[in-house]
Parts: structure tokens; C-alpha cells; sequence
């Protein structure tokens, strides 16, 4: 099957029109950003005010005495009206000041400081692993694919990666550690701080992202060598690296980063079980232990934190396709 | 039920996702009952025991066994997953149908919530969810099931979006049907299917992510458990029994497959063929002098759906002189491009090609080329193909698809090519070449693509220009400008020309010998010059097809039917 390649599309008529097509881009996807915020912000708000019930009972559990819970309840500002708790809420976070842990009564903004790091680090390792594997994966599978000639050895790469795709991080996580720290010793089951201790998680996050994208990288490559502009690279006999890396891989690589982007956000989220499952202690940790123990200022504080995260890796991700291929910012609508 | 959903279920891999949701069906609801006694029943003199006859998963910590407590958790951790499943579809099918029929402003505001959620990842939005509700079975599965919304309403907006532009809707809105009764009636009902596979997929994502949460302890609490929960008390004493842990994991992996393939076998469409590629059993004639090309008894087949190989060319053979212009005529699906790609040797993969003789320039094209041979093709084969739009490679410079021939098979330096790639374009007829070589394609006007291509062509000495349908995609003046390229090209260089076209006026204007193809096979074979005497009755209503000025315009054109006798009638 082909499709015809994305033509240049009349951008929607649109009140900043009068902007070149990039810069109209960039100040949607600004203004998205911005909106994003404001729903985050509101988002981690409203957390203790939904809590159904009482959130300082449900934080203190009923053994705490009413002089503590009406402490507690100063401390989180719930004794002010709502419109007042949001502007103390709004006027923290412009000063970087995200209140007090209720359980270490540590300033969440210095645990934070602490963590975001290794999380940062755990995620960018496992994405950058994901996506250097998955290049060359997909790109050769499909040209193997395509070929013919190596059934049994295509047949058993695609089963590699559906067990990959349908087996969860923290599964293979588990059975990860079954095999290279039981069985064979080889490498930590937990903790973290030296190269060693980073293998397990890193693999464990970033293999199925891995397969999912050589996944993506194989269809795409698929419908690339199906076009008629191949068609005519072929007609020109190029050697093989010429043919594929020239000609054909530049035209997945926006399909392909598109779903990078979608990866890394995924890849976010997923911290926080393989953080769980190899006591990595950074946010995912911080974020289950607290949302058991109802430390509601530490919730607000690492649901921001992520949120943020994963809005601005999205804007990045927009970006690096807007300067790879201009065209993207027509395609949008 | 409908024959092709009969032949995926009797598949081998339909039986086994059939088989599997069976057993999956038994055991949420028989589980409970057959094995709810052994897995609560406490042994402490069995506690903590590894897997062994008795216990084939080992026993937990007040000596329950585990291998029972995975079979019974089945019910919790399936019945789990499909509610949040159903929270997802109905919540989002009704965001997504809101997002569609409401009146604009409100609309656009929902597309704009539903795209900023979707960017958050789904387990971030759950976690968000289990802030609020706690820890929780009850609450963990709404974590989840809300999380899921904004995934479906997307899907629910785009499928409703995609049926709202149809006619029918536009007609049910011009009869006076409320919005309301339009979805009711007209877009459910034609949502419902790819609906249904994502929500196959939904479930077993729902699955996961509760089994995930379970396992951070924020899912199912003791003394209730699932697999999630006995995963993770598998993990806490995986030194001791990992079976304790692989087990219950197992399980949740099993399901998720079910899941997904029942949605895929609702889904499935046919897989690829199976291949067979034979070889020529001739050797190649070598010759410098002879024929530009030669072809013997060329049969060429394609696997079809179910794999059987259907021939698409049936014994054609003729050969090219050098500087002689051919063309192949006939209806499409006639043989005549594949003729023509497999003499080029670019047929795909899949195609079985067999001949007696197939070669250019005395390369035999059946065999893998060498090296040398690459070459040659490279440099004295020059093709144009008919969608000038995509046979140019979006993602590069023209300058850059022009030069590569000359800089790979002809040693040039990238100044040289460069020089070349303008003379090239000049001699097409491209104004501004110093300027259009920096362009990318898209940059271009569709004559001016093919114009390129022809050009293209002219870098190296071609020796043969192979025209598939050159001017089909363009408007009619255009067509006739890229034909005077082609045969400016063709007395500047030598080259000899194979054009392939429907169009027999097209061919019989341009062409020195014409063979018309029909079915797979050449059916007549004359010069240009002798078209009137066509002998053939395919050949004489081809011709009878194309309009002239003597035409009566008060009756139709003719037109070619399959009761055309196969034979020539003397």
C-alpha cells in the first residue's frame, strides 16, 4: 500500500495568520503550554479538596488529637477560604516555596531538589537506550522483511519484540533481577548511585518502549520502501547504505520522533513502579509512599513536578519536528 | 456469521485466543468455587515453602497456596480490569460524541481539554486519581477507568467526526432529525467496530495498570488480593521463591494476550503471502551491438491474498535495438508495467519472474547483479515513472537526487555533478537550473517534476529510457511538453525509448513499433505506421475508443467488453 506522501496543505485561517507558519506554530503550542499550566496548577490544587471526607482525619488517621489536627489543618491553610488558600497556593509557587512534608515536616521543594534528578536520569538513559536500539532494529527488520529471504530469522526477531511490548516494565523488571541477580548474580537487585546499579532499571523501563518504537520504525520503514521515490532510488543501482540511509530512513524519522515523544512521556510514568520494584529513590518512590501515607503538600508537590515534565518534554519533542521537517507545522490543525 | 470471522476462528491462532478466553471465562467464574477454600485455607507447618508437588507455586507466608490464590484472584483482577474498561469507553464515547455534536464554541473547548489530558501519561493521570480517592480497590479502579477518558474520547471524536462528514448524515440532518437521534441511530452503530478492538486494548492496558498499582500497594488491600497484590508479595521474597512472583506475573501477561487478541481476531485483515522466487533457467546472451534489451518468454506471477501465485504476464517476448522507440499499449492490469519493471529488475520482492531470456545490455536481469552490473544499470538505464509527485524523493534537494548517479557510478566529484546536474536540467528545459537544484520537490510544479526525472536520466549515457506512463498524472499541455523533452532527450543521447501508456493515440504519435498487451500476453505487434491495418479486434477497439474530429458526437464512444474474442479471427 501506498499513501501519498503529506502534501503542502493550506494552513487554517487562523487570528495570528499574519505570523509565518513556524512562528504561528510556536505560539500555539506556547499558548497550549500555558493553558496546560493552568489546569495543572488548578489540578494539584483541588487534590485535598476533593478528598472525599475530612483530609486532615484522613491524613492524621482518627488516633490524633484535635489540638494536632487543628495544627495540621492552619499548616495546610484549610482554616482560610478557598479563593484565599488558592492565592497562598499560586503565591508559593511563584517563590519556589511548595510548603512542608506533613510526615518529615522537610520543605517539599528541597525533597524534591533530591529526587528529580535520579528520575530525570533513569528516564533519559532508558529513552536513549530505547531509541538507539529501535533505529537500527526497525529499520533492518523491515528491509529484511521486505526482502524475504530470512523468514525464520524475522519470525523470530517480531516474536522478541511482541513479548517485549506484552510484557509490563515491572514484570520484566522482576524477571530481570530472577535472572542477572539470582540466578546468575551478575548485577544488584536494588539501590542506585553507580553504573551497575543503573542496568537493571534502565532495561527494565526502557525494552519496551524499545520494541514499541522498532515497532513503529518497522511499519514506517515498510511504507517508505513501497514508494515510488524508492522505486527510483533502486532504478539508480545506489550501494545499500546509500539506498536505505539516504533515501529512505529521513522520511520515517518524523513519524518515528512523533512517537518517540509519546514514548518519553510514557517512559515519565513509568519511573515511578521500576523506581517501586528497585528502590530507586526518586520520585516515583517519594510519590507512592506519600500518597499512602495522605501527605497531601509532597502529592501536590511530585504530581506537579511530573506534570511539568512531561509538558515540557512534549514542547521539546514539537520543536525538534518543527526544525527536522517544516512541514509539520502545516500538517497540524 | 460472516464467512471471513468463521475462517480466522478455525485459524490455529483463533483457536488458541478462542480456547484462551474460554478458560478465562471458566475461571472467573468457577474459580472462586472450585479453589476458594485451598486458597484461604492457612497451614503454618507449610508456610514460606518453595514450589513442589504438594504446592506447585510454593505457599505465602501463613502457608496459603499460591498457585490456588492465582487461580482464584482471576476473578477480582479480570472483573477489575473491565469495569475501569467500561468507566473509559462510556465516560470517553460520551465526551468524545459531546466534543462533536455540541455547538462550536463549546466543541472546540472540549477538543482542547480532551488533547491537553491526552498529554499526560495514562498511569500519571491514575495516580493523580488514587491522590484523591486513596488507597483502594473501589478507588483504584475509577483511578484507572478516569484516566482511560480522555484516550477514548479522542477515538470517539475523531471516528463520530470522520461519520458526521458523510452524505447520509447531511441527509438525515436535511429530513429533520435532532442531534440526538442522528448519533443514536447513524453514528453509533457505525463507531462501534473499531470501538470495540481499542477497547480490547483498553482492557488489557486497564489490566496492567491496576495489576501496577495493586503492586505499589495502591490497588487492592489484604485480605483481599489480586494478581497485582500477589505479585507483590512474590516480590518481597523473590530470593526465597520467585515462582511466588513469576506465577501471578504469568497470569496477568496470559490475560493481557487474550485480551488483545481477541480484538485483533475481530480485526484482523489478511497477512502477507507466502513468497516463492524462482530462477531463469537460461544463460544470459553477452553482447556489446546487439539489442539494448531482450526478452524471452517472460512470465511473471503474484502471490495473492491467500498466497497462491497469479500470473500477471504470460509469455511476452520482444527486444529493443538500440535508439528505437517502443510502446507498449493496453488497458491497465494488461501486463504492461510489470513487463516493463521486470525488465528494469524492479519488481518487488514478493514477485516470481521467470524467463528464457531477460536481459540489458547483456546483463542477465533474473540473476543478483555484480557489482559491474550495477553499474551499467545504473548508469544506462534511466527511468520515468507517472506520478511525478511521488517519485521524487520528498526529503531531498533535487540537485542532491540528480548528482548521486554521477558521483557513485561515475566517479564524478560533487562539483562536476553538480556542473552536470545544471547542464542536465538546461537540457530539459528548467529555467533558473542553479536555482532549482538547491530546491526540494515540493518546491516544484508537477511538469517540472517530470522534467526532472527525465533529466535525471540524462546524467549519466543512458542507453534506454523506460517511460511508464510519463504524462498520465499531468494536465494535457503539460503532456505534451514533457513528450518533446522526452524526444529531444532521446536525439540528444541515442537512447532508446520503451514508453508504456493506455493511451494509443499517445503511442502511435510518438512510437516506432507499438505492442499492444492484453491479459498478460502481447496480442499484436506492428509499426506505427501500420496502426490502421490493426489485424487484431482488441487492437481495432482500442483504437475505435479514442474520439477524432469525424466522430459522431450524438452516440457514445465504444467501449471494451470481456466477451472480445481471445482468438484472431482470419
Amino acid at each position: 500500500m501506498t499513501t501519498p506522501a503529506p502534501v503542502l496543505l493550506e494552513p487554517p485561517p487562523r487570528a495570528e495568520s499574519r505570523l509565518s507558519p513556524r512562528a504561528a506554530f510556536v505560539v500555539r503550542r506556547l499558548g497550549r503550554l500555558l493553558i496546560s499550566l493552568a489546569l495543572v496548577v488548578v489540578g494539584t490544587f483541588l487534590i485535598v479538596h476533593l478528598v472525599p471526607g475530612d483530609p486532615v482525619r484522613a491524613a492524621l488517621g482518627n488516633s490524633a488529637t484535635p489540638e494536632l489536627a487543628e495544627r495540621t489543618r492552619v499548616e495546610l491553610g484549610l482554616d482560610q477560604s478557598l479563593p484565599q488558600q488558592f492565592a497562598g497556593y499560586l503565591g508559593g509557587l511563584l517563590r519556589g516555596d511548595l510548603g512542608e512534608s506533613l510526615q518529615s515536616h522537610r520543605p517539599v521543594g528541597d525533597v524534591l531538589g533530591q529526587r528529580f534528578p535520579v528520575t530525570l536520569t533513569l528516564a533519559g538513559t532508558a529513552f536513549a537506550v530505547a531509541v538507539l536500539g529501535a533505529l537500527p532494529i526497525g529499520t533492518a527488520t523491515a528491509i529484511s522483511a521486505r526482502g524475504g529471504r530470512h523468514r525464520i530469522l524475522d519470525l523470530a526477531v517480531s516474536w522478541v519484540i511482541g513479548i517485549l511490548l506484552a510484557v509490563p516494565g515491572f514484570l520484566l523488571a522482576v524477571g530481570l533481577i530472577a535472572l542477572f541477580s539470582i540466578s546468575w548474580g551478575l548485577l544488584p537487585a536494588a539501590g542506585w548511585g553507580d553504573p551497575p546499579h543503573t542496568v537493571l532499571p534502565v532495561l527494565a523501563l526502557g525494552l519496551g518502549s524499545m520494541a514499541y518504537l522498532a515497532q513503529i520504525v518497522h511499519v514506517e520503514m515498510l511504507r517508505v520502501l513501497d514508494e515510488p521515490y524508492l522505486t527510483t532510488a533502486r532504478s539508480k543501482r545506489l550501494p545499500a547504505h546509500l539506498l536505505y540511509l539516504r533515501h529512505a530512513v529521513p522520511n520515517m524519522v518524523t513519524s518515528a520522533l512523533t512517537a518517540g515523544g509519546l514514548v518519553l512521556s510514557g517512559l515519565v510514568a513509568g519511573t515511578v513502579l521500576i523506581e517501586s520494584v528497585f528502590a530507586v529513590p526518586g520520585l516515583g518512590n517519594t510519590i507512592v509512599s506519600s500518597i499512602s501515607a495522605k501527605d497531601y503538600p509532597m502529592i501536590q508537590g511530585v504530581v506537579l513536578v511530573y506534570a511539568l515534565l512531561v509538558l515540557v518534554l512534549n514542547l521539546a519533542v514539537d520543536l525538534v519536528l518543527l526544525a527536522l521537517d517544516p512541514r509539520s507545522a502545516l500538517l497540524e490543525g | 456469521m460472516n464467512p471471513a470471522l468463521r475462517q480466522r476462528l478455525t485459524s490455529p491462532r483463533g483457536l488458541v485466543t478462542t480456547a484462551g478466553a474460554l478458560v478465562l471465562l471458566a475461571l472467573v467464574v468457577l474459580g472462586p468455587m472450585i479453589w476458594g477454600d485451598r486458597a484461604t485455607t492457612t497451614a503454618v507447618a507449610d508456610r514460606l515453602a518453595g514450589p513442589g508437588a504438594g504446592h506447585l507455586f510454593g505457599t505465602d507466608e501463613l502457608g496459603r497456596d499460591i498457585l490456588a490464590r492465582t487461580l482464584v484472584a482471576t476473578r477480582t483482577s479480570v472483573l477489575i480490569a473491565l469495569g475501569a474498561t467500561a468507566i473509559s469507553v462510556l465516560g470517553g464515547v460520551l465526551l468524545g460524541l459531546a466534543a462533536t455534536v455540541l455547538p462550536r464554541p463549546v466543541r472546540r473547548l472540549l477538543a482542547g481539554l480532551i488533547d491537553i489530558l491526552l498529554a499526560f501519561p495514562w498511569l500519571l493521570l491514575a495516580l493523580f486519581f488514587s491522590a484523591i480517592w486513596g488507597a483502594g480497590t473501589v478507588s483504584a479502579m475509577l483511578a484507572v477507568g478516569f484516566a482511560g477518558i480522555p484516550t477514548f474520547a479522542r477515538l470517539g471524536h475523531t471516528l463520530a467526526a470522520s461519520v458526521m462528514g458523510r452524505d447520509y448524515i447531511r441527509a438525515a440532518q436535511i429530513s429533520g432529525l435532532g442531534p440526538v437521534s442522528i448519533v443514536a441511530r447513524h453514528v453509533v452503530p457505525n463507531i462501534l467496530p473499531p470501538l470495540t478492538v481499542n477497547a480490547t486494548v483498553m482492557a488489557a492496558s486497564a489490566l496492567l495498570s491496576f495489576a501496577g498499582l495493586s503492586f505499589l500497594g495502591l490497588g487492592v488491600q489484604p485480605p483481599s488480593y489480586d494478581w497485582g497484590r500477589l505479585f507483590q508479595e512474590g516480590f518481597a521474597r523473590i530470593y526465597v521463591n520467585p515462582v511466588a512472583a513469576l506465577g501471578p506475573g504469568l497470569a496477568i501477561v496470559l490475560t493481557c494476550l487474550v485480551f488483545t487478541q481477541l480484538g485483533e481476531l475481530y480485526n484482523q485483515s489478511g497477512r502477507r503471502p507466502s513468497i516463492v522466487r524462482r530462477k531463469a533457467g537460461a544463460p544470459p546472451a553477452t553482447q556489446d551491438g546487439g539489442p539494448v534489451a531482450q526478452i524471452e518468454d517472460l512470465h511473471v506471477a503474484f502471490p495473492d491474498a491467500s498466497g497462491r501465485l497469479v500470473e500477471r504476464v504470460r509469455g511476452v517476448s520482444f527486444s529493443i535495438q538500440a535508439g528505437e522507440t517502443i510502446g507498449i499499449v493496453g488497458e491497465s492490469g494488461s501486463g504492461k508495467s510489470v513487463t516493463s519493471m521486470a525488465l528494469a529488475g524492479l519488481l518487488d520482492p514478493t514477485a516470481s519472474v521467470t524467463a528464457r531470456t531477460l536481459t540489458f545490455r547483456g546483463i542477465d536481469m533474473t540473476a543478483p547483479l555484480t557489482r559491474t552490473s550495477r553499474g551499467v544499470l545504473g548508469t544506462e538505464l534511466a527511468m520515468v515513472f507517472q506520478d511525478p509527485l511521488t517519485s521524487l524523493n520528498p526529503s531531498l534537494t533535487v540537485g542532491r537526487q540528480l548528482t548521486e548517479v554521477a558521483q557513485v557510478h561515475g566517479g564524478a566529484s560533487r562539483a562536476q555533478a553538480r556542473d552536470r546536474a545544471v547542464t542536465a536540467l538546461t537540457s530539459v528545459g528548467i529555467p533558473e537550473p542553479e536555482r532549482r537544484v538547491k530546491q526540494l520537490p515540493h518546491e516544484l510544479s508537477g511538469g517540472m517534476r517530470q522534467r526532472v526525472m527525465i533529466g535525471m536520466g540524462l546524467m549519466a549515457r543512458p542507453k534506454l529510457l523506460l517511460a511508464d506512463e510519463p504524462t498520465t498524472a499531468l494536465d494535457v499541455t503539460v503532456q505534451r511538453q514533457v513528450l518533446s523533452v522526452l524526444r529531444r532527450t532521446q536525439r540528444r543521447s541515442g537512447a532508446a525509448i520503451l514508453l508504456v501508456s493506455h493511451d494509443i493515440a499517445l503511442i502511435s504519435g510518438f512510437c516506432d513499433r507499438i505492442l499492444v498487451m492484453r491479459n498478460g500476453e502481447v496480442v499484436e505487434t506492428l509499426a506505427a505506421a501500420d496502426l490502421h491495418e490493426a489485424r487484431h479486434p482488441y487492437t481495432r477497439a482500442l483504437i475505435a475508443c479514442v474520439p477524432d474530429m469525424t466522430s459522431d458526437r450524438s452516440r457514445p464512444l465504444p467501449v471494451i467488453g470481456d466477451e472480445l474474442p481471445e482468438e484472431v479471427p482470419s
